[in-house]
This record gives structure tokens, C-alpha cells and sequence, in this order.
């Protein structure tokens, strides 16, 4: 089972009280965008077997949208952070490169 | 104005613990800035409450305050007083950027007593309900099998639970089963 600590309200929610919302740090490309970056904005995402970033929702509690870093082949959870960034923290870089040494995951390693 | 009458009218079951909904309630949503002191002061002066810290609840003389989400509060207080209440949180609140809504009429209300209360929603919440993790005055926003719900412990060890009025039935019916004599678990 997969167990999140909600950076808002504190609490290790496991996944039921969650809600997955996709792909964590996508960068809108609307009206005006060359076809090729909507196009990448609209269908092409990562699908890695390892280090990857996802929004979650804390539907079932505090409601607030928060990001996770995440290993999709082992499930072990790098840490979660507020969703008020462009790019994940410092530290937990830091903590995936402790343990995934070399990973990458779109513009981030 | 028509008699107001809660969702399931005061309906009880018993098993070993009684579950019972305990009729309305005034329930005012605030949001805004919990950490400002134009929230505070309003607290003050509405029911004369502080601001309650991350998944707690005070009580006061006027009533209760929980702590809802990082911007949210559920102030809770007699039925017929939360209209007033509405008012005295709008006024002192003045030009902060901040919601004040009345949503007794939207919510229902049960109480679980009795010595293994927290055994009835351990079972049906994904919530660590033991006595060190969850004591009185905690609250938390959670889910009751399928819908969402938010309770509490008191200081008596009886738990106290807020849903919307439209899964009120729903709610009770777990309950109930949750409760059901030779359904004891003995672990918390």
C-alpha cells in the first residue's frame, strides 16, 4: 500500500484518502503555442521504471493538491512537497541521488 | 418558517457502542489566513475561541472550532445561533480576504459513545484511532467507508462526526453495522 505524508496537514495518508492527479510539473503551453508544444503539453508524458514526480491530492482530508517523488519500480516514497514550486526541493534531489545515483526525469536529475 | 428537522431526526442504534445522530447543529465554514490576527480576534470575539492548531479542535463557551485544512475552520455552535454567529465572524473579519458561510443546513451530526467508541470508526476509517495517536481533542478530515466525514474525540472518550446530510443514511448504516454486538475487536 502506498502511504503519503500530506505536506499540508501533516498526516500519512495511505492511498484511499488520496487522489492521483497525474504528472507532477507540467508546463502549460495554451493559446498562441506552436502545435508541437501543445502537443507536448497535451498527450506526451514520462512513463519511467524508476524515479518519477507525481501530483496527488489530499481529496479525503485537507483537500490540498501536493507533489510526491516516488520510485514507480520499488513504490518507496522519496518525499512529498508542497505543490508551490516549479521544480522539486533541494533535499529531496539530494535524498534520490543518495539512493538512485545518476537518475534523471525530464529536465531534473 | 418551517420546523427544521435534521437529516435522520435524532435516530438511534445499540451495540456496544451507541451510535446516535444528535439533531442540528450551526456549522459556519471560515476561510481565510488561520495565522493573521484579524482571524484570532474574530475567533475571540464570535465565540470566544483561539485559532486551533494543525488537526485539533477547541472548545469554548460559544461553542467549537476545528481545523479543517491549512486556510479553512468549521465553527460549530447552537442551531439557532449560527446566523449571529455569521455576522459577528463578517464584522470582524472587515476587508480581510477571507468566506464566512452558514452550512448547518448542508451537514449531519452523530455521536459514538460508550467505552470502545474508537473501535467503531477504526474499523471503517484509514485513520490511526489508538488512544496515543488519537486523543481528545484531535480531529481529522477523513473518509467513513466511502464518503468523506470529519470527527473528533471529547473529553470523555465519546467521538463526535460530521457529514453531509446527503449520505447521512449511508453513514449511519455503517455505523450501526460497525457497532454490532460480537463485532468487537479488543485491539485499541
Amino acid at each position: 500500500m502506498l502511504i503519503l505524508e500530506c505536506p499540508y496537514c501533516g498526516v500519512h495518508a495511505e492511498e484511499t484518502e488520496l487522489h492521483a492527479e497525474g504528472e507532477a510539473h507540467l508546463k502549460r503551453f495554451g493559446p498562441g503555442s506552436s502545435d508541437d508544444d501543445f502537443e507536448t503539453y497535451m498527450f506526451m508524458r514520462e512513463n519511467p521504471k524508476g524515479v518519477h514526480f507525481e501530483r496527488w491530492r489530499h481529496s479525503n482530508g485537507c483537500g490540498k493538491f501536493f507533489h510526491a517523488a516516488r520510485c514507480t519500480m520499488t513504490l518507496e516514497v522519496f518525499g512529498t512537497y508542497s505543490a508551490q514550486t516549479l521544480e522539486p526541493p533541494k533535499d529531496i534531489k539530494d535524498k534520490i541521488s543518495a539512493k538512485r545515483p545518476g537518475w534523471s526525469w525530464g529536465n531534473f536529475s | 418558517m418551517s420546523k427544521v428537522v435534521s437529516a435522520l431526526n435524532h435516530t438511534k442504534a445499540h451495540g456496544f457502542v451507541k451510535v446516535e445522530e444528535t439533531g442540528v447543529h450551526g456549522m459556519i465554514t471560515v476561510r481565510g489566513d488561520l495565522a493573521s490576527k484579524e482571524m484570532a480576534a474574530a475567533l475571540k470575539a464570535a465565540i470566544g475561541a483561539d485559532v486551533p492548531d494543525v488537526r485539533q479542535i477547541v472548545h469554548a463557551d460559544g461553542g467549537a472550532v476545528a481545523w479543517m485544512s491549512p486556510d479553512e475552520l468549521l465553527v460549530m455552535t447552537a442551531y439557532d445561533q449560527a446566523n449571529d454567529t455569521v455576522a459577528k465572524l463578517t464584522e470582524a473579519l472587515g476587508s480581510v480576504h477571507a468566506l464566512v458561510a452558514n452550512v448547518s443546513d448542508a451537514r449531519a451530526v452523530f455521536r459514538l459513545s460508550g467505552e470502545n467508541a474508537r473501535e467503531v470508526l477504526a474499523k471503517v476509517a484509514p485513520v490511526d484511532l489508538s488512544t496515543e495517536a488519537f486523543g481528545a481533542g484531535s480531529f481529522r478530515r477523513s473518509r467513513i467507508a466511502q464518503v468523506a466525514a470529519a470527527f473528533w474525540c471529547n473529553e470523555d472518550n465519546s467521538f463526535e462526526l460530521v457529514c453531509f446530510r446527503s449520505v447521512a443514511q449511508y453513514v449511519f448504516d455503517v455505523l450501526k453495522v460497525s457497532a454490532e454486538e460480537g463485532g468487537e475487536v479488543g485491539f485499541l
